[in-house]
């Protein structure tokens, strides 16, 4: 298992996609870094980048200018230390949990039998042991995010990229769920990067949260939450205070945004 | 549930061979025989020949089928994913795919003579189109966040294929295959009216020259019994393969 997570540094990232026969700038000279183990919550209004944010550290976009260092390295799609999970779990429907969880293995040539061993790890820590023969279809939202945690685990990353990972969960799931995952990531120690809409996910999950304003994404401040994820913060005054700022800050983008 | 399946199935049935009847004793023509009539002829015409005709009719569906899946799937899901193909070959295929492919059953025989090959050949231009079109559709419209959420884990290409793209279409392929059984059936009897000796197009054209009317119903019966076989076929094999999509 791994305990270490990875170290994350963006340097003046700017991204342009192709729009109407010109170019949109989508990013412009994001700057940021994180140490190994570090929950970094990135929010923002929509159309501010976040989720391609995500998409460059996952090698999946292809990116001109400034620098993306993820442990010292450029990223590339499915490089062992990084794993990404979408707002729609991106299971298989076709599959089973248990083939939807081992998927990374398989693709990574891994034996069969250190695949049997690591799947049932993995699905008995995520409390999925007996669901192993569903399929997707079969499992509620909360499970089925389960599955999608499980199947990132399953190989073995350094960094997670989670874009808005608890958005179709209802209330109630979705605090479990951030409770879960917070459990997970202080025992593995990973790095994290979550994009998240939601102002209460940043402020609990997010140590370092990171406020990004409107089109073209940029960075608009940065807070640091050294209480993130500890035992009743939800219930603290801290957290309601971190909240009401985020809110502030985050009602600041929009008006700017509106001014401009 | 399978118990329902089946008395909803007979209740069609029954309502078919009611209105049948109803038309027949209201029409009281000898081209148009009563059911009873037209299965006792039916049941009597299986072992002096019927059965011959409906094998080979069968085999040259079955033979077109298979090779239009073998062809038409993998063509579907490369210009499906490789778009620079595609808008290559995509003008091609909104030329080729309108016109009626039984107006070439002429030139196909020239060609290719009276024999098995003409059939097959022009039920599989036929039902090869519908096949590499739906598979063409549906690998475009694969989700992107499926792709994406797939390669995030280290998927090249072949691994996309094997793990994704393909089994996200194998449901539309069973209803393109459903479609084009229809098809298939239509064009098949149609093949073999013309020029031919042996099939049950033949053998329904034979009897409506000889004005054995009972007879004719009895391959009307056995064609219907063809397509329906086939389409419980298409039906079996999608409820073992694509178990998920009836969750």
């Amino acid at each position: 298992m791994s305990t270490e997570g990875a170290t994350v540094a963006l340097n003046n990232l700017s991204y342009f996609y192709a729009g109407n026969g010109s170019r949109v700038e989508a990013l412009r000279n994001i700057t940021f870094s994180a140490e190994k183990g570090d929950i970094c919550a990135i929010i923002g209004p929509s159309a501010s980048g976040k989720s391609t944010l995500l998409y460059i550290m996952a090698g999946l976009l292809p990116f001109e200018s400034g620098g993306v260092l993820i442990n010292g390295r450029q990223p590339s799609p499915g490089q062992r230390t990084t794993s990404l999970i979408l707002q729609n779990y991106g299971l298989l429907p076709w599959k089973t949990i248990w083939e939807n969880v081992i998927l990374g293995l398989v693709i990574r040539r891994i034996a069969k039998e250190d695949i049997r061993v690591e799947g049932e790890r993995v699905l008995k820590e995520m409390g999925l042991a007996g669901l192993a023969g569903r399929y997707p279809a079969e499992l509620s939202g909360g499970q089925q995010q389960r599955v999608a945690i499980a199947r990132s685990l399953a190989t073995e990353p350094e960094l997670l990229l989670m874009d808005e990972p608890f958005s179709s969960l209802d209330a109630l799931t979705r605090e479990a769920m951030q409770e879960v995952l917070q459990t997970i990531l202080r025992a593995r120690g990973l790095t994290v990067m979550l994009v998240t809409h939601s102002i209460e996910e940043a402020a609990f999950l997010g140590r370092r949260i990171i406020l990004l304003s409107g089109h073209p994404g940029a960075v608009y401040r940065i807070f640091e939450n050294p209480r993130a994820g500890s035992p009743d913060y939800r219930k603290s005054e801290d957290f309601f205070h971190l909240c009401t700022q985020l809110r502030g800050a985050m009602e600041s983008v929009h008006s700017d945004a509106r001014l401009s | 549930m399978k118990i329902k399946k089946l008395l909803l199935q007979i209740f069609s049935l029954l309502i078919l061979f009611a209105c049948w009847q109803f038309l027949a004793v209201m029409l009281d023509s000898p081209a148009l025989p009563v059911p009873g009539k037209a299965f006792f002829v039916f049941f009597e015409q299986i072992p002096a020949g019927l059965w011959k005709h409906f094998l080979i009719s069968g085999w040259r569906v079955m033979a077109s089928i298979l090779i239009s899946l073998l062809v038409g799937i993998p063509l579907g899901l490369w210009l499906g994913r490789e778009d620079k193909y595609d808008r290559f070959f995509s003008p091609l295929l909104y030329l080729l795919y309108p016109i009626p492919k039984i107006v070439f059953l002429p030139l196909i025989m020239v060609l290719f003579g009276l024999g098995d090959f003409s059939k097959i050949f022009l039920i599989t231009l036929v039902v090869f189109f519908q096949i590499l079109v739906t598979t063409r559709d549906a690998a475009r419209n694969v989700s992107q966040a499926m792709i994406l959420s797939v390669v995030s884990l280290g998927a090249k290409r072949r691994d996309l294929y094997r793990h994704v793209v393909w089994p996200a279409i194998i449901p539309d392929v069973f209803t393109a295959l459903r479609i084009g059984s229809g098809t298939a059936i239509a064009v098949l009897f149609f093949a073999e009216s013309i020029a031919s000796s042996e099939g049950l197009g033949y053998y329904l054209m034979d009897a409506w020259s000889r004005y054995a009317y009972p007879e004719m119903f009895a391959g009307i019966i056995a064609m219907g019994f063809l397509g329906y076989s086939l389409y419980m076929g298409i039906d079996f094999l999608d409820s073992k393969i694509c178990r998920w999509k009836r969750l």
